[in-house]
């Protein structure tokens, strides 16, 4: 089982667009579930229905929405041109634009169930004890809802490997730019090359198994000894 | 040494409307029906509600009026919630020194050995909450909230979420803290039990208002309260441990007022119990009884007359130099012997209760 130098590379620039996705996402998507955990105003629904449109919507109307926009004549795409950037289709920031929206439901959801179990008594006890709004977020509520942030990253990170429309529709399929695995594959395929497609399939398979299968063992061990302070 | 609490909260079906002042030492115990503002109370007290326009003073230092607003975090406070709120991903050694270490060292006064010793948790330090029994993790909850050194302990009914046993197992502690730790408690309870066996000071609450406050004795003998119409109307006498009587295994308790004999007690002589006499225990005579087996006869006056729980009964309270006791007896007893205010009578105690 050879693997191509192209192929390498659609391999490399899938891992690199989901650690880099995933890691933004996290960071932006914490302060929005606590605000989504905790808020009572009744706008929240609309909200909570925005991020979950990703889950609904087929990836290409996502990538065709996000071309024109991020394209050389959408809104964004024209800003980044006019600041000397570029605008952002068919390249790799455009690519973790789309992976970020796309896999936006499955880092918000889990996350902001996680602070919604904690409830509200455990803060109120944390502020009892001395400690403000932030010591209190940062002590209690992150280190509780551990098992939500590990759920969201794993499923942000496997859903970002799998996947296909919005990248085709955003970034092309630039070889050893915006080509990733999921690409490739099809690209082979096509070609009637089913032993490379093979291979990577196989990869990607393993990879996604053993993933899963560690997110699962660490998920066990945490309920059963929790983490030291 | 005061707390003043004015707090008035609107919430739709339910209104506090409380103002309030309690001694800011010993134990004070915001009793009543579920649903009577307590919990709501002591929310605001610990800023955990926020009631716009309310006034809390502590001691001489501001934690709220108009202007002012201390939050939660920075009021020198422990609270100790119904069902224990240990930090599931702490051991209990983790969870006591969460407070402890946000707690300037220059308002350090209480002690970690101390602490440990007085809740007989050295055993448990290294475990996990999940590994600790209801009345255990109460007992941590308990340690974490006193290492902050509060200058008020809030206390909602921290045993209501316990069965029988766990309690009996925790109120000890609970003495001892009484005992030996000089924090004032602002302590919730719908238990009459409890109230009789912690408290010094009685804030009952209905509706969310306050009906009475008072010294615990004081406010138990007192007829025109609802306390006065339940099964267990009755008083609580505190008491030293005055004899011990080796032949007969009798102890003597001496209050002012007189005494009574109890079987056999393990304190020791000079000790202090508390102990409640129902009225329905107690009967009344003109004349001292001889030829009766009730040992414990206290001449008392009669100072009120009041309706009882029945139309059968009457209540009695009658005074022993300073000492209040409760009489339940029928109206027709009342008639007979003629009973009225001013009247010197002996009370015959037939059963007391110990409540340590």
């Amino acid at each position: 089982m050879q693997l191509s130098a192209q192929d390498l590379t659609a391999l490399w620039i899938t891992f690199k667009l989901a650690a880099v996705s995933t890691a933004i996402l996290i960071v932006i998507c914490t302060p929005l579930a606590w605000w989504l955990a905790h808020t009572r105003w009744r706008g929240k629904t609309l909200i909570e229905a925005v991020v979950a449109l990703p889950l609904v919507l087929p990836p290409t109307v996502l990538g065709f929405y996000l071309l024109l926009l991020l394209g050389p004549r959408g809104t964004v795409g024209r800003f980044f041109d006019e600041i000397g950037v570029g605008h952002l289709a068919f390249t790799f920031t455009g690519l973790v634009i789309g992976s970020m929206i796309y896999s936006l439901p499955f880092v918000v959801q889990p996350i902001q169930n996680a602070f919604a179990a904690t409830g509200q008594r455990m803060m109120e006890t944390a502020a009892t004890l001395r400690a403000s709004p932030l010591d209190c977020f940062l002590t209690v509520s992150l280190p509780l809802a551990r098992r939500g942030f590990l759920t969201a990253a794993v499923l942000s990170f496997a859903h970002t490997l799998g996947e296909f429309g919005v990248i085709i529709m955003v970034g092309g399929n630039i070889p050893g730019r915006t080509q990733v695995a999921s690409i490739a594959i099809f690209n082979h395929v096509e070609a009637l090359d089913f032993a490379a497609a093979h291979a990577l399939s196989a990869i990607l398979v393993v990879l996604a198994f053993s993933m899963l299968i560690a997110v699962y063992a660490i998920n066990r061990r945490f309920k059963v000894v929790g983490v030291a302070q | 040494m005061s707390i003043e609490m004015r707090f008035r909260v609107d919430r739709g079906g339910f209104a506090l409307d409380v103002d309030l002042t309690v001694p800011a030492r010993g134990v004070t115990a915001l009793f009543g029906r579920s649903g009577s503002g307590k919990t709501t109370l002591l929310r605001c007290v610990a800023g955990l509600e926020r009631a716009a326009g309310g006034r809390l003073v502590v001691d001489g230092a501001v934690w709220q009026d108009a202007r002012s607003f201390l939050p939660t975090h920075k009021r020198p406070l422990g609270y100790v919630f119904q069902e224990a709120s240990l930090f599931p991903h702490l051991d209990a050694a983790a969870n006591m020194r969460y407070g402890l270490r946000r707690t300037p060292e220059a308002e350090r006064r209480v002690g970690w050995d101390e602490v440990v010793e007085l809740l007989g948790i050295g055993h448990l330090l290294d475990r996990h909450p999940d590994a600790l029994s209801g009345g255990e993790r109460q007992r941590v909850a308990l340690a974490r909230a006193l290492l902050t050194s509060p200058r008020l302990l809030l206390m909602d009914e921290p045993l209501s979420a316990l069965d029988h046993a766990r309690k009996q197992e925790i109120l000890p502690y609970l003495e001892r803290l009484h005992d030996e730790l000089d924090i004032p408690v602002l302590y919730v309870s719908h238990s009459p039990d409890e109230v009789a066996r912690l408290a010094d000071h009685v804030v009952l609450m209905e509706n969310g208002r306050v009906v009475a406050s008072g010294g615990l004795s004081a406010t138990l003998a007192r007829l025109d309260l609802p306390l006065a119409l339940s099964e267990d109307a009755g008083v609580v006498i505190e008491a030293v441990v005055g004899e011990h009587d080796a032949h007969y295994h009798l102890s003597r308790l001496d209050f002012p007022g007189g005494s009574v004999f109890v079987a056999r007690r393990p304190e020791a002589l000079g000790a202090r119990l508390r102990f409640r006499v129902h009225a329905r225990d107690v009967s009344l005579a003109r004349e001292r009884v001889e030829g009766t087996s009730i040992t414990n006869l206290l001449p008392a006056r009669v100072a009120e007359i009041a309706d009882a729980d029945t139309p059968a009964h009457v209540l009695v309270r009658l005074e022993a130099q300073g000492t209040a006791v409760l009489a339940r007896i029928t109206r027709r007893s009342l008639d007979q012997l003629q009973v009225t205010p001013g009247m010197q009578m002996w009370a015959q105690i037939k059963a007391v209760a110990l409540l340590s």
